[in-house]
């Protein structure tokens, strides 16, 4: 389905996410971070956003765990620039899948 | 006025035994639950405490007798080395999952905001000390506080 995100039609899945990747940019990071309740995003918060957006081009499956360990930031931080489920809401402003991780 | 819409808010999951199998189930409900934007909390009693005793959770084993999932006969699980080798096959197995062992795993909630809550009386019963147990836990508290805890529209409580 499309959505009117940032003044442009987005592919989006039913719950939000992008489906086409070539269609995001940073004001529509922006504009999904805003709807997410995260507000402002800080110079961490894209930097988790890049890391995330790298491992999922090299196909590597996103876990709180690799998370963690990613030097990027921990788990307690990436809880708080991102809360109320973190993996979930950020992939969404970084424009990649929902990852189906339980872990 | 808002309508409850019948979503889940709050975990409360009660761990009450110690075999590998039963701690991830409860270590990953509640894991899960952060993950989605759902409180969580857990509390150690009976045998579950062995989960957060700092001298036993890096030692839990699956249950290989009485457990029908392993498909072997009861008197074969029964035979020494047969715990320790269907545990490490679990432990492989789940490491591949990128799923991390136990002390880990407790890190990993502890930072996530789940709640770990020690049962005062099983405490008591296995004369165990706020010492022997992994530095992490909130408290030791009595069911009445556990329950407490648990108030509020959308509180599920799950015993394991």
């Amino acid at each position: 389905m499309e959505k009117m995100i940032a003044g442009k039609n987005i592919q989006v899945n039913e719950e939000g996410y992008l489906t086409d990747f070539s269609q995001w940019d940073k004001s529509v990071a922006h504009e999904i971070a805003h709807h997410e309740g995260i507000g402002e995003l800080t110079p961490h918060h894209w930097k988790i956003i890049d890391y995330l957006q790298d491992q999922h081009k090299q196909e590597i499956p996103l876990s709180i765990r690799k998370i963690g360990k990613s030097g990027v930031v921990d788990i307690e931080q990436f809880y708080s620039l991102f809360p109320q489920g973190p993996l979930k809401k950020a992939t969404k402003i970084a424009g990649i899948p929902k990852p189906a991780s339980c872990i | 006025m808002n309508e409850f819409n019948g979503e889940v808010k709050k975990m409360m999951i009660i761990l009450s035994k110690a075999s590998l199998e039963n701690v991830y189930a409860a270590f990953i409900l509640a894991n899960g639950a952060r993950m989605e934007g759902i409180e969580a909390e857990l509390f150690f009693t009976f045998f579950g405490l062995e989960a957060i005793q700092k001298k036993k959770l890096e030692h839990l084993h699956v249950a290989t007798v009485g457990n029908p999932a392993m498909h072997i006969p009861t008197l074969l699980g029964s035979l020494p080395g047969m715990e320790a080798m269907a545990t490490t096959m679990m432990k492989k197995e789940m490491e591949k999952l990128d799923i991390p062992g136990v002390e880990e795993f407790l890190d990993i909630m502890k930072a996530s905001g789940v709640k770990l809550w020690a049962c005062k009386l099983a405490m008591e019963m296995f004369h165990l000390t706020k010492e022997d147990m992994y530095d992490g836990i909130g408290g030791i508290i009595t069911v009445g506080e556990f329950y407490k805890k648990g108030a509020g529209v959308g509180t599920h409580m799950l015993f394991i």
